[in-house]
């Protein structure tokens, strides 16, 4: 058997030619992809499209609700599969605990330019090392329609368990904000909650839930409001009426006198990534001016973009809605979420299904 | 000698043939469901899922009401379902088996079932937007004049019930339907022969006849709305929790795996006595 040079050179090139088109997409994948566990708002292609162009990557986003069901994704996957996460800035110090999470150089984020109320170094440092970065905020307060109700009632938080809009209101069915926002309405401090304290609370909220109509998640509590079905959504806030501004102008929000409630998502890398550097890069688009006035009005929900600069990547209609101007007073006015131990969020959890079972 | 050989040749095909089935079974349904049992006996303590063996879940169960109150909704929305449902649509698949022409069935069938090709998710916000205090039937109702305030018909009870009723009408129509087209007309003729008038013959011939049908439909409609969630969710309103509901607030911020799988352990279990009473009374209908 004889072997030309042109048949060994052909063969050559060919599995030459072979080898570089299966390695190829391979090595641009590797490169190229980024996994980021997300809350909803992160899925808009308004926010994530520009950073895919300008890097020329490929963001693939897995969206989750609750801290449960991260926790319960990340144990099922292999170290290395995700890149970026989106958290509950409450669970932050769960993430740490974890050792899920990586370091981020402080002085490659712009730490300084966050509203102060909303670094949360408490929560996202841990021995001067910073494990996530604050991204986004808002408050769980009230939203209401003004043709409905009369705005002045909405600035005491105690019309919400009086029989004045009886049936006319809904609960957004979340434990830790109800239970939060209800002690602010008592005149306790969330940070100073106590097992002791809830029995007053658990009280509070049953006379709540006796002139609710409904308790319901954030597309019920919306669609509840925008249909008519109810006037007042307690627990909401500019994430559940921001963003309908333009099309339901007489859906607004406010934070009555008593205070309301602040909650904050951070954003961090996965210590395990293998794209430590695009993964950080993703987040400094997202903490940037630019990065924060889309994630800001993302489709899933609008809510305040933590960095202070972004108010100049916002128009005026936008920053109405997210009622900008009044920030500094209502930051002054609203606490953080009750950071509470294991033996403390189980009780409020019990209350609270003890409350929509009533 | 030869014949015992065949026969255990035949056993062995018969376990082949088996095979891929109870592995499939074993891997995923025996497998995960041992693997919940067990976990429904550990604990959550603190952060942590501690895998010590312990009742702790269960008497949380029985000992917290907000929890066995869960169950307890959760039976009295599936028996009010389960009853109207069979009441409506015994008619319905009577008059498709008796009424409608036999060219047309199918398309009468067909017809029935046209609500299961949608999303189970889209069709229960649809009922939400019919059933709303400006949806359609009440403003129907108010333009009538035959109310004066719109009514009450989501966000509580009674729309987690229409919205079940309509999906599991459907599918008591299509086992009774079965059942009601198997039936030889002879029965009818020897009844009104002994002299039954209609309704005699519906009572004492067709309609016991027609029970295991019934009752097979009964069934599915009780396993598949005992543990359903997202009906309840939407059309509830939260207003009371069923099971599923529970569970899954177990699940979500929380990530209490041991509490929510016991108590879907104990969904399981009223399930499985559920089947138990519908197959004894399956078994002795055919003796």
């Amino acid at each position: 058997m004889t072997k030309t040079v042109l048949g060994g050179l052909s063969r050559r090139m060919l599995l030459a030619t072979a080898a570089a088109l299966t390695l190829a997409p391979a090595a641009a994948s590797a490169q190229d992809e980024l996994n980021a566990l997300v809350w909803c708002d992160h899925t808009d292609p308004a926010l994530v499209e520009p950073f895919e162009k300008a890097n020329n990557v490929k963001v693939n986003l897995k969206e989750y609700e609750g801290t449960g069901a991260a926790i319960s994704i990340i144990e099922q996957s292999r170290p290395g599969d995700w890149d970026v996460l989106v958290i509950d800035a409450v669970d932050v110090p769960r993430a740490i605990d974890m050792d899920i999470l990586g370091e981020m150089p402080a002085d490659k984020l712009p730490l300084n330019d966050l509203f102060p109320e909303v670094r949360m170094d408490a929560t996202t440092t841990k021995d001067g090392k910073v494990y996530a970065v604050t991204e986004k905020f808002g408050y769980n307060t009230i939203s209401y329609d003004k043709t409905k109700v009369d705005p002045a009632d909405m600035e005491d938080l105690s019309v919400v368990w009086s029989d004045k809009y009886k049936g006319r209101i809904a609960l957004y069915d979340y434990y830790l904000p109800m239970v939060g926002l209800t002690a602010v309405g008592i005149g306790k401090k969330t940070a100073d909650l106590k097992l002791d304290d809830l029995p007053t609370i658990k009280e509070k909220l049953f006379e709540m839930k006796k002139v609710a109509r409904q308790a319901s998640d954030v597309v019920a509590s919306q669609t509840a409001l925008a249909t008519g079905e109810v006037d007042i959504v307690v627990g909401g806030g500019e994430w559940l009426t921001a963003g309908l501004s333009a099309e339901k102008p007489n859906l607004d929000w406010t934070i009555p006198k008593q205070g309301a409630l602040r909650w904050a998502q951070s954003i961090g890398v996965f210590k395990d990534s293998e794209k430590q550097d695009l993964a950080l890069k993703f987040v400094q688009y997202i903490v940037s001016p630019e990065g924060q006035a889309r994630l800001a009005t993302s489709s899933c929900y609008w809510a305040m973009p933590a960095n202070a600069k972004a108010g100049e990547h916002l128009s005026d209609q936008q920053k109405t809605a997210l009622r900008w101007d009044k920030q500094p007073e209502y930051l002054k006015n609203s606490q953080l979420y009750p950071v509470a131990d294991a033996d403390m969020d189980a009780a409020m959890q019990d209350i609270w299904t003890e409350t929509l079972q009533q | 000698m030869a014949a015992t050989a065949l026969e255990r040749m035949e056993r062995r095909k018969a376990w082949a043939f088996a095979l891929p089935a109870l592995l499939w079974t074993g891997f995923f349904f025996i497998v995960p469901f041992a693997y919940m049992a067990a976990i429904s006996f550990w604990t959550r303590q603190g952060r942590e899922i501690v895998a010590t063996w312990t009742l702790d879940n269960y008497i949380a169960f029985f000992g917290k009401a907000h929890f066995f109150k869960g169950l307890v909704v959760s039976l009295e929305i599936t028996a009010t379902v389960t009853v109207i449902s069979i009441l409506l649509a015994y008619p319905l698949a009577w008059i498709i088996a008796e009424r409608v022409p036999k060219k047309w069935q199918r398309f009468a069938l067909i017809m029935a079932i046209l609500p299961f090709w949608t999303s189970y998710v889209v069709r229960s916000y649809s009922w939400l937007l019919v059933l709303s205090k400006g949806g359609v039937v009440n403003q129907a109702l108010l333009w009538l004049g035959v109310i004066a305030e719109p009514l009450e018909l989501s966000a509580n009870r009674t729309g987690t019930v229409i919205g079940f009723v309509h999906f599991f009408v459907m599918l008591l129509t299509l086992t009774i339907y079965a059942n009601l087209i198997q039936l030889s007309p002879n029965y009818r003729r020897a009844a009104a022969d002994l002299g039954a008038n209609a309704f005699q013959t519906f009572w004492f011939v067709v309609l016991p006849l027609t029970l295991p049908g019934i009752m097979v439909g009964a069934f599915l409609t009780f396993v598949l709305c005992i543990g359903d969630y997202i009906t309840p969710q939407i059309l509830g309103g939260n207003n009371e929790l069923v099971l599923p509901q529970v569970i899954m607030l177990q699940l979500g911020r929380r990530a209490d795996f041991p509490m929510a799988a016991a108590l879907s352990l104990v969904l399981m279990v009223v399930v499985t006595l559920a089947y138990i009473a519908c197959a004894r009374w399956l078994k002795m209908e055919r003796t």
